[in-house]
């Protein structure tokens, strides 16, 4: 025999290393599928028509019903806020780095402080919109102070992805437009942004989806309350994140049983933010594979 | 960038003033006591030992993970499941720290028991009482959160790997793996490396699923599956609410601390991915 | 040391598209085979299945019988990495491991078999770097980094880095075509002293190349686009190229089209 075979000791190491790679993929996947089916098989207990639609007001910590409707109410307003805030800035931003700052040492320094913003801890931004918003301003707790904070978080995501999208965005493309006559701020308004459009809503989308979550700078900006606020400007509003945190911190089953409900809820509608900024993604560019 | 810092310093200072201790020393966190005594000591140990562990946990399963998509799952499905990855880190932290709290920490007693029986004489393992809430269960759900972001970017370094290098393992004659160890991880060392500096910077700034778990003691003890543990975001999240106003000041001091520990971990992050890019240009 | 080649009713698919049909032809041992042919006609892909290296890109596949002596390379429990062991490829763009040093990119295959002592590793990484006859340029930086070489020396390094694991055959996939006609002359020079130890195949789209180096050649085409790659004749090149029997290739030699 001329080939010789492979050593044993070789193809066991192959075979271990490929073992690795299977559990670890597994050891992955495992918290994900307990967390996702304990969110299913508690929530559902209390996720009715009650908990939608009636606040935790009058209703005492030992009491079963009270629902989530002011923290639902509070979430959408305060994200809603929030993107009404960082989505237009953080697109210009984007429109500036890559249509205008280019290479220069503004455009860079603004693309540094946005890399490093995207690693600050939520807790950090929820802090310095206490300390600017509260304690600086002397204002209330309030919605609005929990929407600051979400777009300091969410700014610089949304700068990120639309400059990634900007970019893709062909020379060629551009150059046709100038040398039809078309002014730049043309250029971009009907070039550039509709072609990269569906990109830069992926990129908002998961944005907003990721700081529905947030309740760290909640906690510190927008406080608690049992009862509907409408008024996302004046006084401490509910948020979801942060009605599961409160009821998970009790000891009663009826309480858990809430937060279980209260997680299921943000997590359906995280789930399908992000599902839909998939989709769009996914609709582009159906030949682009993994 | 420098507002935050400009604001969190101004609202510090106050409190600085009034503690009857030294802030970076102290481990006590009474600032609502007359007279206050605070400091960063025992918070910040259990930041970074929280985080330490959630990263030497998360690390290989990460890798494993990225290798799994980049270069062992079928191709068709590969796509699917590095979304399935992905996913993992579209839940909200509350939701991990209901999931650690209600579920999490009474299955961890089983283990954590056997762990100090049988390996109780290494220090991390060592110590009595033996609890599920503990240092161990808190860097678990930690290591579970900052898993897909070290997997999503190492899986990218490593589909990076030009495709010849690869080939030219496999026609040296090298299996799978070692042609993995001769071309993908050299080639995406560097990107592996500023992954985890990132997965370690959330790893610390991350409060609400710690709060949740961390019995929020104060003291530095080396035993992770005894009552102990908390961290600067997990203290400001529970102190918060009954923070008098040198209390605040105090948490604003520690979120400040916080923040300058996870700018220099990022900063060091993209430094090192920048170095890389500067070297193969 | 070198071996013969024997292929019969050989065909190779990407997925559903049939790449290269019904290929027999047999490879003479100490000497250098040339393929020929027009882009795309399959003669690439051809010299990967000769290493079981086609089945590395996803969904190829491979029916057919392919000797190396009396050993059946697609035969059942023949581990394609053992066949790559013995059969070594040289690729068409200079594929050095950026992160290793000359000196571990030549010992990298050797290492895979366990550990060797230094002196030894020494010795095969002088003998294969003279083999490749580049010994002279680098025996002064062996540890500094493969990727600094010029593209030449890079390809060497890359031959020098095959013969180290001392293989029975050598394929080469157009190893000239990144090159410039200095570096190029360099390894052909280097492709007719290795045919003394090794049995060579080589790729290549240049006639002169073929004409220059190898010993027989064998001329692919496909009949259309879209149409599988066949083999149209296969001869000594000297009489290939004076005088081929099939009008398609000297059609092709003579310039006339591809």
């Amino acid at each position: 025999m001329s080939i010789q075979t492979l050593s044993t000791g070789r193809r066991a190491k192959d075979l271990t290393v490929r073992c690795l790679v299977y559990l670890a993929f597994a050891v992955a996947v495992i918290p994900l599928v307990s967390v996702i089916y304990l969110v299913i098989k508690n929530g559902m207990a209390r996720f009715d028509f009650d908990f939608l639609y009636r606040s935790m007001k009058n209703i005492g910590p030992r009491d079963a019903g009270g629902g989530a409707y002011h923290a639902i109410l509070g979430t959408l307003q305060q994200v809603g806020l929030a993107s009404l805030m960082s989505v237009p800035i953080g697109i210009l931003t984007a429109i500036y780095l890559v249509e205008y700052g280019g290479k220069g040492r503004l455009a860079n320094a603004i693309r540094f402080f946005v890399d490093v913003m995207t690693g600050i801890p939520s807790v950090v931004a929820g802090l310095f919109i206490l300390a600017f918003w509260v304690l600086f301003l002397d204002l209330n707790y309030s919605g609005f102070a929990g929407a600051l904070a979400l777009s300091v978080l969410m700014m610089p995501t949304v700068v990120r992805s639309a400059e990634e999208m900007l970019k893709l965005v062909p020379d060629d493309l551009r150059e046709a437009s100038y040398a039809l006559g078309v002014p730049k701020w043309r250029t971009i308004v009907k070039v550039v942004l509709p072609t990269a459009l569906t990109g830069i809503v992926t990129g908002v989308m998961l944005a907003v989806a990721r700081v529905t979550g947030e309740t760290a700078p909640l906690l510190l900006t927008v406080f608690f309350t049992d009862s509907i606020n409408a008024n996302p400007f004046t006084n401490a509003q509910m948020g979801l994140p942060l009605f599961v945190f409160d009821q998970a911190g009790r000891p009663n089953d009826t309480a858990i049983d809430r937060a279980w409900a209260g997680a299921l809820t943000l997590i359906l509608i995280v789930m399908l933010l992000n599902l839909v900024a998939r989709l769009i993604a996914y609709w582009r560019s159906p030949a682009r594979g993994r | 960038m420098a507002a935050i810092a400009v604001f969190l310093i101004a609202e510090a200072i106050p409190a600085l003033q009034a503690n009857n201790s030294s802030f970076l020393t102290e481990l006590l966190w009474t600032p609502n006591n007359t007279p206050p005594v605070f400091g960063i000591g025992a918070l910040a140990f259990g930041t970074i030992m929280s985080s330490a562990l959630a990263l030497a946990m998360a690390m290989p399963v990460a890798v494993g993970v990225a290798l799994f998509i980049s270069h062992y799952a079928p191709r068709k499905i590969a796509g699917a499941l590095g979304y399935v990855v992905d996913l993992l880190a579209a839940v909200p932290s509350v939701v991990y720290g209901l999931w650690g709290v209600i579920f999490l920490v009474p299955f961890m007693q089983g283990p954590s028991e056997f762990l100090n029986e049988y390996l109780g004489w290494f220090p991390l393992f060592s110590g009595d009482p033996v609890v599920g809430r503990s240092m161990l269960t808190a860097a678990i759900v930690l290591a579970i959160m900052i898993l897909p972001i070290i997997a999503a970017i190492s899986r990218e370094v490593f589909l990076q790997v030009p495709r010849m290098n690869e080939e030219a393992a496999l026609a040296l004659g090298a299996t799978r793996w070692e042609m993995i160890k001769m071309a993908v991880l050299p080639f995406g060392r560097p990107g592996v490396m500023s992954a985890a500096m990132l997965g370690l910077g959330r790893a610390m700034g991350e409060t609400i699923a710690v709060a949740l778990i961390f019995p929020a003691t104060f003291g530095i003890t080396f035993g992770i599956l005894g009552p102990n543990g908390n961290s600067i975001a997990a203290n400001i999240a529970l102190g918060f609410a009954e923070a008098g106003e040198v209390g605040r000041g105090a948490l604003i001091a520690s979120g400040l601390v916080l923040f300058i520990i996870t700018l220099v971990v990022n900063m060091a992050a993209r430094m090192i991915i920048a170095r890389r890019s500067g070297a193969s240009a | 040391m070198a071996k013969q080649i024997q292929v019969s009713g050989l065909d190779a698919y990407y997925g559903a598209h049939k790449a290269i049909a019904d290929i027999s032809m047999t490879i003479e041992p100490r000497s250098v085979t040339a393929f020929i042919g027009p882009s795309g006609c399959g003669k690439s892909t051809f010299l990967r299945t000769l290493n079981r290296m086609h089945e590395v890109i996803p969904g190829a596949r491979v029916e057919g019988k392919v000797m190396l002596d009396s050993d059946d390379l697609y035969g059942p429990g023949v581990d394609p990495v053992s066949v790559r062991r013995t059969i070594g490829m040289v690729f068409q763009r200079p594929n050095p491991f950026p992160t290793m040093s000359i000196y571990e990119n030549v010992a990298a295959g050797l290492r895979l078999n366990g550990r060797i002592s230094k002196s030894k590793t020494d010795e095969v990484v002088e003998q294969s770097l003279r083999g490749a006859n580049l010994w002279n340029e680098v025996k002064d930086r062996l540890n500094k980094p493969g990727a600094g070489l010029s593209g030449g020396q890079q390809q060497r390094l890359c031959i020098a880095r095959c013969i180290a694991v001392k293989p029975q055959v050598l394929l080469m996939d157009e190893p000239c075509s990144a090159l410039d006609p200095i570096s190029t002359l360099a390894i052909e020079d280097l492709i007719t002293e290795l045919k003394d130890e090794f049995t060579i195949v080589i790729v290549t789209h240049n006639m002169q190349q073929a004409a220059r180096v190898s010993d027989r050649t064998a001329f692919f085409n496909l009949a259309a686009q879209g149409q599988p790659g066949r083999l149209v004749e296969m001869d000594e090149t000297s009489a290939m190229f004076t005088n081929p029997s099939e009008k398609a290739t000297e059609d092709y030699i003579t310039g006339r089209f591809g």
